[in-house]
């Protein structure tokens, strides 16, 4: 077990304030989390990828689809993150639309079966559902696993304790989940019936002939069969 | 290897003269961009297929057949052909008949199209658009090789007895390219039937396409067609040529940076150096079309555009001139040089005429006298095998 690689945390931080308590919560769940891991046995390392430096290459690839070198190496470290910690800002009462664009711009199977910490920050309590009512569908499009508890944090949380446990037991949640492998297990069992994009930027995303199902039905139409539809036994 | 140029048609406003040319002038504009290409020895023009402003080419056919009468050389094609929202049948009948007035200088490259609200003006759904492209082909592909058709499928009424006029010419169908940004299926499909692939390597990072060519390369050689360096490939490019490259970087960037979707969101230096946008001297465009061919392999076709982003009809004719003599014969010359022997050379008429006939005379379908109908007998044309003849009843 101690040969193996270790666990690729990843925390996405949406926060644009110099200091943003949204990367500080990101940051603190991230090393609890780690120290759950560790504390486990189970070697783990962690990297935030910060929004607000990426605004302006998420807008462009918005509008163009084209992605800057930047993004791209920030989508890239998502793919290949083992589980996922989502910190958005709450702005007029809805996630932040940057961290909305950012996800836009992922892929729909770049996060199939990752663990997902969700967590959010806001100037009131009375926003404590946007990560239930937001992030939590959100998540679930993208087929990630949403963990049982999220973090939402006011400014009076950074003085109550309480806070504090609400971190460690997401992050307990989290590397149980990790080291149970339910994750990768899913995805090494299902990945073949989720929707994909050919050469996308998933790490498991098709690349090349060997790793397409020449036999799905699309794909014997491609060649010369008849439409899917006329049969039904295809489902 | 072939060179030339493709346009989406688009009526773009002068970024620079803040005027927009009227759909007559930028009719009357493609013609004459069409022409020059010819009289500086490109070897392709391709015009594509909107239904909806700001583009003018609703019709290729009819464009491509006035320009074929205005021509001598050029091979004029499609980018695209819509294989979702035409009728596979229409588009048998109007391009082997564009085959015959061109003479064979045709051929044609299908895409789905992207525009959502043309699926639903045509009767189709975009959500189909993958399948709905795969039947149409499987059936375009069978009315240019059967003389009569009998076909069932989902998305159009089935045909019984069914023959598309004209026949192509020499009995030859035109060649086929399929264009794909994204879909492993469309590739499968060219692969499948040896046709060709084409990437418009456009608006996308460099190298961007190489999964898919690489995929359709490897199911070409799967089907038996030859081996993947023999597969047929062609890539988009966008250029803009001046003899100095500061001039150039100078002249395009105000068309750059007043086209509504680029523009705004990305420098011309980002966007040269990103993606296969070429902009710069007659060498440096050069240099950077020689690195397609070593990134995705020998390919057979290689088209820019040219007339994009309001740039206006003098200019776009100086691109057309600056491709035709200083760029392309340099790049003849060099990727010729660097070819391996075993590349296919791009199918055209005469040589698709010679693999399917030899030193033989092409056949030339010549219909029967009308009997009403398609139905009985295996073909209304009088080289029918007698075996299959129809038998008519005899009047005595």
């Amino acid at each position: 077990m101690s040969e193996r690689e270790p666990l690729r945390l990843v925390a996405i931080s949406a926060g644009t304030g110099n200091p943003s308590s949204t990367r500080l919560l990101a940051d603190r769940i991230a090393q609890k989390s780690l120290d759950s891991l560790r504390e486990a046995g189970a070697p783990a390392t962690a990297s935030t990828v910060e929004l607000g430096p990426l605004a302006v290459e998420i807008a462009r690839a918005t509008v163009s689809g084209v992605r800057g070198e930047e993004l791209q190496a920030a989508i890239e470290r998502l793919a290949a993150a083992d589980a996922v910690i989502a910190a958005t800002p709450v702005y007029k009462a809805g996630i932040s639309g940057l961290f909305k664009s950012f996800v836009d711009l992922l892929d729909n199977d770049l996060l199939v079966a990752k663990p997902a910490l969700l967590a959010a920050t806001a100037g009131s309590a009375r926003h404590a559902l946007v990560i239930d009512d937001q992030m939590r569908p959100l998540f679930a499009y993208l087929r990630a696993l949403a963990l049982p508890t999220s973090v939402f944090a006011t400014p009076e949380d950074w003085g109550a304790s309480e806070l504090g446990e609400r971190i460690e037991r997401a992050a307990g949640e989290l590397a149980v989940l990790l080291r149970a492998g339910v994750g990768a297990e899913i995805a090494d069992r299902g990945w073949g019936g989720y929707q994909h994009q050919f050469a996308g930027n998933a790490t498991r995303a098709e690349r090349s002939g060997e790793d397409l199902d020449f036999d799905s039905p699309l794909m014997r139409l491609a060649a010369g069969g008849a439409t899917a539809r006329l049969d039904p036994s295809e489902g | 290897m072939q060179f030339g140029i493709f346009s989406v048609s688009d009526v773009s406003k002068n970024p620079v003269s803040g005027e927009t040319p009227s759909e007559a002038e930028r009719i009357q504009a493609i013609t004459q961009i069409a022409r020059r290409a010819d009289e500086v020895g490109l070897d392709v023009f391709a015009i594509g297929e909107h239904h909806n402003p700001p583009f003018f080419s609703s019709s290729p056919t009819t464009l491509l057949a006035h320009i074929a009468a205005l021509t001598e050389r050029i091979v004029l094609s499609t980018s695209v052909t819509l294989i979702t929202t035409n009728d596979p049948v229409k588009i048998a009948e109007d391009y082997a008949m564009l085959q015959h007035l061109a003479k064979g200088r045709v051929d044609l490259m299908l895409g789905r199209g992207n525009t959502g609200p043309v699926y639903p003006w045509f009767g189709q759904d975009i959500r189909e658009g993958l399948p709905l492209a795969l039947e149409h082909y499987n059936l375009l592909h069978r009315l240019w090789r059967e003389d009569v058709v009998d076909w069932e499928g989902t998305y159009r009424s089935a045909l019984q007895g069914f023959t598309a006029i004209p026949r192509p010419l020499d009995d030859v169908p035109p060649f086929v390219w399929h264009g794909a940004i994204r879909t492993p299926e469309i590739a499968e499909q060219a692969a499948y039937y040896g046709n060709g692939y084409f990437a418009n390597n456009i608006l996308a990072p460099n190298f961007h396409f190489r999964p898919l060519v690489n995929l359709y390369r490897e199911r070409f050689a799967h089907y038996g067609h030859g081996t993947p360096e023999q597969a047929v490939v062609g890539l988009g490019g966008q250029a803009f040529i001046a003899r100095r490259s500061q001039d150039a970087v100078a002249q395009f960037r105000p068309y750059f940076e007043g086209s509504p979707i680029y523009g705004t969101s990305y420098s011309l230096e980002d966007f040269m150096r990103g993606t296969p946008l070429s902009v710069g001297s007659p060498d440096q465009v050069i240099e950077k079309t020689l690195g397609f061919q070593e990134g995705f392999g020998d390919y057979q076709r290689q088209l820019w555009v040219v007339d994009a982003m309001g740039l206006p009809l003098e200019m776009a004719l100086e691109q057309v001139e600056l491709l035709g003599t200083e760029v392309v014969p340099v790049l003849r010359r060099e990727m010729e040089a660097r070819r391996s022997p075993e590349a296919a050379e791009a199918p055209t008429h005469s040589s698709l005429v010679r693999a399917k006939y030899g030193e033989a005379e092409p056949r030339q379908p010549t219909p029967s006298p009308n009997r009403g109908d398609n139905l009985t007998g295996a073909s209304p044309y009088q080289d029918t095998d007698p075996e299959l003849a129809a038998q008519y009843p005899e009047l005595v």
